[in-house]
């Protein structure tokens, strides 16, 4: 009978992901619930080391693929082999990251195990002896509540919502073979084009400064790069701003643009567009700083600074530097 | 080259969203349906690489009758054919099921490459691609913000968190398509006049001979968690505000 969480850790460069260790605490407190196992599955080249790391976490178990096949990420080699791990430890539950990667992962290996897979979960739960997983749908507009019939029951979790929670277990490595017939791999990644700019994901930032139509033009995000370099954030954009092309596509937050959940949003100069705060409402706290009263961000704002943005954010900066000095 | 793009039906982005009361669902009254704008880089990449390459464009989607709007609408920016898969066996299809059944279609066409949208804004799921690959047993190529066609592969550019890829897959292959991928075309009048005459084939599920049972279940849609209502910071001088926020963020909020 199935049985236990299993999770897939996520690693690149030979370093753990953030989401891996929300991931291991994540499964360990559902499976305290039943007093089950927590297993991992670990795959890259030389990375055995990093199985300690999530036995601090919470994981029981560490299946380990390590081998040149796994490195870089492709999507055909890796599903293989999880959904082959899988099958042979039968877990009722699987979870993985709302990662880039795990969203391309998971989609694959949950069609190879022809099971029920819900994307990009914020919360999950044990009910009737079953996962339960709760999803934003419509980019947060309604949610859903999941529930799969068929085993494993998987889930992907969105990045920065649960926490990671130190409750150390074994970790103990199962070397798992990770070979694969090189034939049967069809992609090959040509080429890694790293961001030199050393700015943290919209998707895994803490702190997000984003800027609208308000912000009047290109020039304008240089003061919100400047609070969000005191608060260790990234800047973000609304889609007029995008649009406007006073920023790339990737820093698009919205419904047709990045889903978001740091801890703390500030929305500069951005009026909140439906299709706006779908991709942000899910945030911790949430500051709007606006001229407009009447602007519909007010009405999701946590904090709110009627006033124009270009004397508030500055002085703002200011502040918080000297708070964190 | 035969080219596939899958497009879905899905309610526009301005949509309110209204959950009905007994949790089953969506009040789709007064919602106006849209082709996912996904979808639409898919097709329009589908339609730059006919006019490249030459060939082909066959458009398939799932969906109940309304659904055929959004096909005319593929079919009026240029595409040659469709197929649609209508059948209430599908209403409440999960990913599996939708990648299954526009797997059985494809099957049965000539297929070069297949698009799809990244995800449908509506569910938000991202893995018919995934599903629809699996089901063929073909490479995907996820979250693709460009494409070249080079004879018998493509070279695309993925965007993952801090890096872009640069992947090389042999044909045939799914491609998911992010925004930036291009800038898709709005219909021409003589388009909408052609697209009405140009064949769809619409399918049941029978036809397809697919499990239509969803593996993964929406037991309940529930409205997003209610906000407490916000302070407003009050006063004239921006300076004092800024402070005031910034005491409030770091005191209360514990935000900072």
């Amino acid at each position: 009978m199935a049985k236990g969480v299993m999770i897939v850790a996520e690693q690149r460069d030979g370093a753990l992901r953030k989401i891996s260790l929300e991931l291991a605490a994540t499964a360990r407190k559902l499976a305290d619930q039943s007093g089950d196992e927590v297993s991992a599955i670990l795959l890259g080249s030389g990375i055995e080391g990093l199985a300690a790391q999530l036995g601090k976490y919470g994981v029981d178990k560490v299946f380990v693929g390590d081998s040149p096949a796994m490195e870089p990420y492709i999507t055909e080699a890796h599903a293989a082999i999880v959904a082959k791990v899988v099958k042979d430890n039968d877990p009722a539950i699987l979870l993985m990251g709302a990662s880039v990667q795990g969203k391309d992962l998971s989609s694959r290996v949950a069609a190879k195990l022809a099971t029920g897979l819900a994307t990009d979960c914020t919360d999950v739960k044990i009910a009737d002896g079953k996962l339960l997983a709760i999803r934003p749908m419509y980019a947060g507009k309604c949610f859903g509540e999941i529930v799969t019939n068929s085993n494993p029951a998987m889930a992907s979790l969105r990045p920065n919502v649960f926490p990671a929670v130190e409750n150390a277990k074994a970790g103990a490595v199962v070397k798992v073979d990770a070979a694969v017939d090189a034939a049967s791999i069809k992609s090959k990644v040509l080429e890694v084009q790293k961001d030199t700019s050393g700015k943290v994901d919209l998707t895994e930032a803490n702190v997000i400064v984003s800027g609208g139509r308000g912000m009047k033009g290109p020039e304008g995000f240089s003061i919100l790069e400047e609070l969000a370099g005191v608060l260790k954030g990234t800047v973000g954009a609304s889609r007029a701003a995008v649009d406007a092309g006073w920023k790339l596509q990737k820093d698009q937050v919205g419904q047709t643009g990045k889903v978001v959940s740091p801890n703390l949003y500030i929305a500069c100069g951005i009026s909140g567009a439906i299709q706006h705060l779908a991709g942000m409402s899910s945030s911790k706290c949430i500051v709007a700083i606006n001229k407009d009263a009447e602007a519909p961000i007010f009405t999701r704002a946590d904090y709110g600074v009627v006033d124009d943005l270009f004397k508030v954010v500055p002085e703002l900066t200011a502040v918080c530097k000297k708070m964190l000095a | 080259m035969n080219i596939i793009a899958c497009v879905k039906q899905v309610p526009d982005t301005e949509a309110q969203i209204k959950v009905k009361a007994d949790g089953s669902g969506i009040e789709e009254g007064q919602i106006k349906w849209v082709m996912n704008p996904y979808d639409e880089y898919g097709v329009e990449e589908a339609l730059r690489l006919k006019e490249k390459n030459g060939g082909d464009v066959t458009i398939v989607s799932l969906g109940p009758a309304r659904a055929m709007e959004t096909i005319r609408t593929a079919l009026a920016m240029g595409a040659d054919k469709a197929v649609h898969i209508c059948d209430p066996a599908f209403d409440n299809a999960d990913a599996f099921v939708v990648g299954n059944a526009l797997a059985a279609v494809i099957k049965t066409l000539p297929h070069d490459i297949i698009l799809c949208g990244q995800r449908a804004i509506d569910d938000d799921a991202g893995q018919v691609g995934a599903m629809l690959a699996e089901a063929l047993n073909l490479p995907q190529l996820t979250l693709v913000t460009k494409l070249d066609f080079a004879g018998s592969s493509v070279k695309v550019i993925r965007p993952i968190e801090g890096a872009q890829l640069l992947i090389e897959t042999s044909l045939p292959c799914v491609v998911t398509a992010q925004k930036g991928l291009n800038e898709p075309r709005y219909a021409s009048l003589p388009g909408i006049m052609k697209a009405k005459k140009k064949p769809v084939d619409v399918k049941n599920a029978a036809a397809l001979g697919i499990a239509t049972e969803a593996k993964a279940k929406v037991a309940k849609t529930i409205p997003p968690p209610a906000r407490a209502a916000g302070k407003i910071i009050c006063g004239e001088d921006p300076v004092q505000k800024a402070a005031e926020l910034g005491r409030l963020l770091r005191e209360e909020a514990k935000a900072i």
